[in-house]
C-alpha cells in the first residue's frame, strides 16, 4: 500500500494518484451480481441497441465506485471520504473476452482527479477535487467532485 | 412543464429498505469493482487499523439488491410507497417517458459501515423536474435517501438523480 498522505501534501492543482481500469463483459457480469443490477442495457446486444447505445454499456454504478476507489486509495486508511459525486455524461463500452480471464485488446478507462481547495474545517483538514473516469480519446465521460478529510502533521 | 400526474409525486416517500451487511458480500463487490483494499477482505488485517472490522466501500449501499426490501425477507404485498412508485411510474411512461436513465449520484458519507451492521434505507422524491434536450423532452427526477444503522446513526445520505425520456 502507497504510504499515508497528509494534508500538508497537497497543494491546489496536485494530482491524484491515477488509476486505470480495464472493463470487460465479464466484469460487467461480476457487478450485475454483486451490485443486483440486472438491467440488460449492460449485457444484453439486442436490448442494448434497442435502447440507442449501440452495444452494452458499463453500469454508471461500476464507474462511480471505480471513481470512490480513485480517491480511497489516495487518501490512505487515515484519509476519510467526506463527499462525493459523479455524473454519467458519456457511455463507455467494456472489451470481449479472449480467454475464461484474458481480455481482448481494447480500451483501459483512466480514473483521474486534482486538487481544486484546501481548507480547515473546524478541527478537519478538507481537501476538495474534481474527478472524472478518462477514455483514450481524453474525454471525460464521467466527471465527479469529492470532498475528503486528510490527517494533518499539526 | 411537467403534467401535475408527475409533480404530485414530490415529496412521496418511495420507501424504506433494511439490509444487512455481511463479508462475503462486501468480498465480491469489492471483486466486482477489481479493489484489493484490505479493509474490505481480510478481517485481521481490518481489526487492527482504526476501522476494527472489514468495512463496506462507500457507495456499497447504493446496491439495489438493497432497495425495495420494507423488510429483511421478501415476505410482503406491496406497501402504500411501492404502489405510489409504480404509479409515478405509469405517469412517466403515460407521459411519453418510457427510457430511464441513471443520472448520477451525490454521497455525504458520515460513519463507515461495518460488516455485522443492518442499514435501513429511506427514500424520498424530492423533485421531479422538466427539462429540453437534444432528444426531446426529460424529466429529472431527484431521489433522497438516508442510511441509519442499528444503532440509530445516519452512516450516509444519497440524492440520486433518473433521467426519463
Amino acid at each position: 500500500m502507497a504510504k499515508q498522505l497528509y494534508w500538508e501534501d497537497v497543494e491546489v492543482d496536485t494530482e491524484v494518484t491515477t488509476l486505470p481500469k480495464v472493463a470487460t463483459r465479464r466484469m460487467l457480469v461480476k457487478w450485475a451480481g454483486a451490485s443486483g443490477d440486472f438491467n440488460p442495457l449492460h449485457y444484453d446486444d439486442s436490448f442494448a441497441e434497442s435502447q440507442g447505445v449501440g452495444k452494452p454499456i458499463i453500469h454508471g454504478a461500476l464507474k462511480r465506485q471505480w471513481l470512490i476507489q480513485l480517491m480511497t486509495d489516495w487518501i490512505g486508511e487515515e484519509g476519510t471520504l467526506r463527499k462525493f459525486s459523479c455524473q454519467y455524461r458519456a457511455m463507455d463500452y467494456p472489451r470481449l473476452m479472449k480467454t475464461m480471464t484474458e481480455p481482448q485488446e481494447g480500451e483501459t478507462l483512466y480514473c483521474k482527479g486534482k486538487v481544486t481547495k484546501k481548507y480547515v474545517e473546524g478541527d478537519e483538514h478538507c481537501v476538495d477535487c474534481i474527478i472524472g473516469v478518462e477514455n483514450e480519446k481524453g474525454e471525460i465521460t464521467t466527471p465527479g467532485r469529492a470532498t475528503v478529510i486528510l490527517p494533518s502533521r499539526g | 412543464m411537467l403534467p401535475e400526474e408527475i409533480t404530485k409525486f414530490i415529496g412521496q416517500e418511495t420507501g424504506t429498505s433494511i439490509f444487512e451487511v455481511e463479508r462475503e458480500t462486501i468480498r465480491r463487490f469489492a471483486d466486482a469493482v477489481d479493489d484489493p483494499n484490505p479493509l474490505y477482505w481480510d478481517e485481521e488485517y481490518a481489526k487492527k487499523s482504526r476501522c476494527g472490522s472489514i468495512i463496506a466501500p462507500p457507495g456499497f449501499i447504493s446496491s439495489p439488491w438493497f432497495s425495495g426490501r420494507p423488510t429483511k425477507w421478501p415476505e410482503r404485498g406491496a406497501t402504500s410507497s411501492e404502489a405510489a412508485v409504480a404509479d409515478l411510474f405509469t405517469a412517466l411512461v403515460k407521459a411519453g417517458f418510457w427510457r430511464v436513465l441513471d443520472g448520477g449520484m451525490e454521497y455525504e458519507f458520515f460513519a463507515p459501515v461495518q460488516a455485522g451492521d443492518t442499514i435501513t434505507a429511506s427514500s424520498v422524491i424530492k423533485d421531479i423536474v422538466g427539462r429540453e434536450g437534444r432528444t426531446g423532452k426529460m424529466a429529472f427526477l431527484f431521489t433522497e435517501t438516508t442510511y441509519t444503522n442499528q444503532n440509530g446513526e445516519v452512516v450516509a445520505k444519497a440524492r440520486g438523480t433518473s433521467i426519463h425520456r
